[in-house]
């Protein structure tokens, strides 16, 4: 076919599929940019389901890890079809970071068409149950009085757990060192053999470590409900609120009635996990439309700011 | 003890038999698939273990866990290719055996030792864990450093021939291994403007690359079957099994030796089987009264090999179990389909929820058993199948198989170029003399090492000199030690050597 033909052809079935047929027609893909077992991918798992009881499709879940997600989100937005039957998980601050840091990403911050952002994690500040370091205060103090030796692991670089530390240390002017890890899993075994002295990791982790850790600050707005006992960042003065998004793309140019059936499914398919979600320590959103594009504005900016005191 | 009868009158049951059963058998044929690797069984899995009983649901995924492990092993012998990383070390001497016409008594020798190895991990798992759970912790990113570095040094009995040539192998996994985002810092390296490149080289696409494709060219240009029946053997097959067997137990050493490894190493976060694989493999090779015949179809290399990866298994459920630290990859989906299921990682999962936990453990259990049987009959199976199929037919199957095998692993075209460069590059160096284990090796221990040394710089940076983070702990020291004892041995014994003889005793 001729391209102006096939460019045609496309319109016909597209204009056709607008007025006639009912979205979705055939098994969808969802793409998830990490490997399979971490935590974006379990809870794709999770939706699976029901996304496929809601839909009335298969849903086939494929995993495109490498370059931190980076590799598949430049995929999605430069060789995808906007149909909506390939649909991508995407994360920020990952998605507004990655961009700012590397010049060969491949992909845009602003280019996904966003379904809706449907999980939030926010920063946890913790410290071994034996740590000598009772408050965020305590630990505040004693990094006043020796700086630098207060080290704090994390997930990766320029994350949102490095982003929390920096702000950590500008607002309480203390100095403080953050030590990286490959991901989540490793940090732990790093806290619990005490080779650093607490870890900025997301929520989920002070749920499954309860027993083992203390939760000196957790940096959503107000007091969670999985952990009532862990104050904020906020009530003890520092004004951090900060953490993870999860949510779901289509490619740039997708319909936007097959974005909303989407959304939809994504929303139902959160209320019937969230019970489950909760109890592991999962804020529950449905942050979609223009919001869904504001928050990635928000972010964006948010971290501009301290990578610019970075440099 | 009662909590233990209990949860094993919960495993005879019917339905858990049979998932027991289907589980380990599929997971051997993901395992022997090259790129199929168990941490994709186990995800695919996963959203079906929500809606079953909790106890089936994990007696699933350890099941298939268990069987994958060990499957890695028939493509090891069969075809060279390492089916899962585990694996790497079983192609070294189970292939020579192969192409020797030993294949079926290579294919027993792995069942043999991988059964004894997953019985030993689960022993383990159910009589030790605490304290091998709070040996774990001691390593931090100053002691994963030593621990690259000792391993690094395994390069020196794994180049067979040329030391220099192991040691530029070595250099070029690291260098391989560079490509992409850095573990610490997040800059791209070496993509040349590629967003693929991204990714870097995933392991198991270079040893796709580096021993498979080799093989097939080698293979397609004499158009000999690597795999032939020797008459010997052939005529008399009956006799192969049970010789093999008791030639089996009658190495008690070395599998104590292996297991041993491969127990340590697997409860160590990060660190796997195909690690311990090396390691159990090295030490076999350093203890063996003839070290000549490895790497040329020594049936200890082989049994070292199989025994430590199986043992890993139910080893790295230990920091899982006790302190909710995902050991290896597949661990992470069975922490997931514990939590889907209330279940918390901790003291309290072996008090409150003891019959469930022992169900589970105990079923890794009488999975490693049930792989005797299916081992040993499935194995006769695939072997026959592999020896009777002609070269012009094989070698287009297994090349597709490379193929779908390095797409398989993360969907990408990218890694099916970056896995035919490599085995392209591969058969240049086999034909000049590098073996690809020193490569594979490189690029395992390079991103340990990394990160490793750069967190522990950065830990240390309120010291005045930070790098000295690396030489404070005991453990760290240990590990020096060993490092330099590893480095020296060989001249070592080479100088005893010279010595005995120069004093006129036997050499």
């Amino acid at each position: 076919m001729t391209p102006l033909r096939r460019t045609l052809a496309v319109a016909l079935v597209a204009l056709v599929g607008v007025a006639f047929a009912q979205f979705p027609e055939r098994d969808i893909t969802y793409v998830i940019s990490f490997n399979a077992g971490g935590e974006s991918d379990i809870t794709a798992r999770l939706q699976q389901p029901h996304l496929e009881d809601i839909l009335g499709v298969n849903v086939s879940i494929v995993n495109r890890p490498g370059g931190g997600g980076a590799v598949a989100w430049s995929e999605s937005q430069r060789s995808t079809d906007p149909d909506g039957y390939t649909i991508i998980g995407v994360n920020l601050p990952h998605i507004a970071t990655q961009p700012m840091e590397r010049t060969d990403t491949g992909f845009e911050t602003d280019n996904f068409e966003i379904i809706t952002w449907f999980q939030f994690t926010p920063n946890a500040l913790l410290v071994r149950n034996d740590s000598p370091f009772q408050t965020l205060d305590e630990l505040i103090a004693y990094a006043k009085e020796n700086p630098g030796s207060v080290t704090l692991g994390g997930s990766g670089s320029n994350t949102a757990n490095h982003i929390a530390v920096l702000q950590l240390e500008q607002f309480a002017d203390i100095d403080l060192t953050y030590v990286p890890f490959t991901g989540t899993g490793p940090t732990v075994p790093a806290l619990l053999g005490g080779h650093v002295t607490g870890l900025m990791s997301y929520s989920p982790m002070a749920v499954l470590q309860q027993d083992q850790v203390r939760t000196l600050a957790i940096a959503s707005a107000e007091r969670v409900s999985f952990l009532p006992d862990a104050p904020t960042f906020v009530e003890q003065g520092i004004d951090i609120v900060s953490g993870a998004h999860r949510g779901v793309a289509a490619p740039p140019g997708t319909p936007e009635d097959v974005v909303a059936t989407l959304a939809d499914a994504f929303e139902e398919a959160s209320r019937r996990i969230s019970t489950e979600q909760e109890e592991m320590g999962f804020v529950m959103l449905n942050v979609r439309g223009d919001e869904a594009d504001a928050l990635i504005d928000q972010v964006s900016e948010e971290y501009a700011a301290i990578l610019e005191t970075l440099q | 003890m009662d909590v233990l009868t209990a949860a094993l009158g919960q495993l005879f049951v019917p339905y858990h038999l049979a998932i027991i059963i289907g589980g380990t058998t599929v997971g051997l044929f993901v395992g022997a698939m090259p790129g199929l690797s168990a941490t994709m069984a186990l995800a695919v899995l996963l959203p079906f273990t929500f809606a079953m009983p909790a106890l089936a649901g994990l007696i699933g995924l350890g099941s298939v866990y268990m069987g994958a492990i060990y499957g890695g092993a028939f493509s090891a012998i069969l075809i060279n290719a390492p089916g899962t990383p585990s694996s790497i070390a079983t192609t070294f001497d189970g292939y020579p055996m192969a192409k020797a016409g030993r294949a079926e008594e290579a294919l027993t020798a792995a069942t043999i030792a991988s059964v004894l190895g997953g019985l030993f991990g689960v022993f383990a798992l159910l009589v030790l864990a605490p304290p091998l759970a709070a040996f774990s912790l001691r390593f931090g990113p100053p002691e994963y450093f030593w621990v690259a570095v000792l391993g690094l040094t395994l390069i020196g009995s794994l180049s067979a021939g040329s030391l220099l040539k192991g040691l530029l192998g070595g250099a070029l996994g690291v260098l391989l291994s560079i490509i992409g985002v850095s573990p610490i810092g997040g800059e791209s390296r070496f993509t040349y403007g590629f967003p693929a490149l991204q990714g870097g080289v995933e392991l198991i696409v270079a040893l796709i690359g580096l021993f498979v494709i080799p093989e097939l060219l080698v293979m397609a240009g004499t158009g000999i079957a690597a795999l032939t029946r020797t008459t010997s053997v052939g005529s008399k097959r009956k006799g192969v099994m049970w010789p093999t067997i008791k030639r089996v137990l009658s190495m008690p050493g070395n599998l104590l030796r292996s297991m041993v490894i491969g127990e340590i190493v697997s409860v160590i976060p990060g660190a796997g089987g195909n690690i311990a694989g090396l390691l159990a493999y090295n030490e076999a090779k350093r203890a063996s009264k003839h070290p000549e015949e490895y790497g040329k179809g020594s049936i200890e290399g082989l049994v070292a090999s199989e025994s430590s990866n199986n043992v890993t298994v139910a080893g790295s459920m230990v920091p899982l179990l006790t302190l909710g630290i995902p050991g290896a990859p597949p661990d992470a989906l069975i922490l997931g389909a514990m939590l889907m299921h209330g279940l918390r990682p901790g003291a309290e999962l072996f008090s409150v929820s003891g019959v469930l936990t022992y169900g589970f453990i105990l079923s890794m259990g009488l999975s490693a058993l049930v792989m005797l049987p299916i081992g040993l009959l499935g194995g006769r199976l695939i072997y026959e199948t592999v020896v009777r199929v002609p070269p012009y037919f094989l070698v287009p199957t297994i090349a597709t198989m490379a193929i779908l095998g390095s797409y398989a692993l993360r969907n990408s075209m990218t890694d099916v170029m970056i896995m035919l460069v490599l085995g392209i590059a591969g058969y240049v160096l086999k034909e000049l003399g590098f073996h690809p284990a020193p490569i594979a090796l490189g690029l395992i221990l390079g991103p340990i090492a990394e990160t490793g040394f750069v967190q522990a710089t950065l830990m240390g940076s309120s010291l005045t000199y930070p790098f000295l983070k690396l030489f404070e702990s005991p453990l760290s020291r240990i590990l020096i030690a060993l490092s330099l004892l590893a480095i020296v041995w060989p001249w070592f014994t080479a100088w005893r050597h010279r010595r005995q003889r120069a004093r006129g005793g036997p050499a």
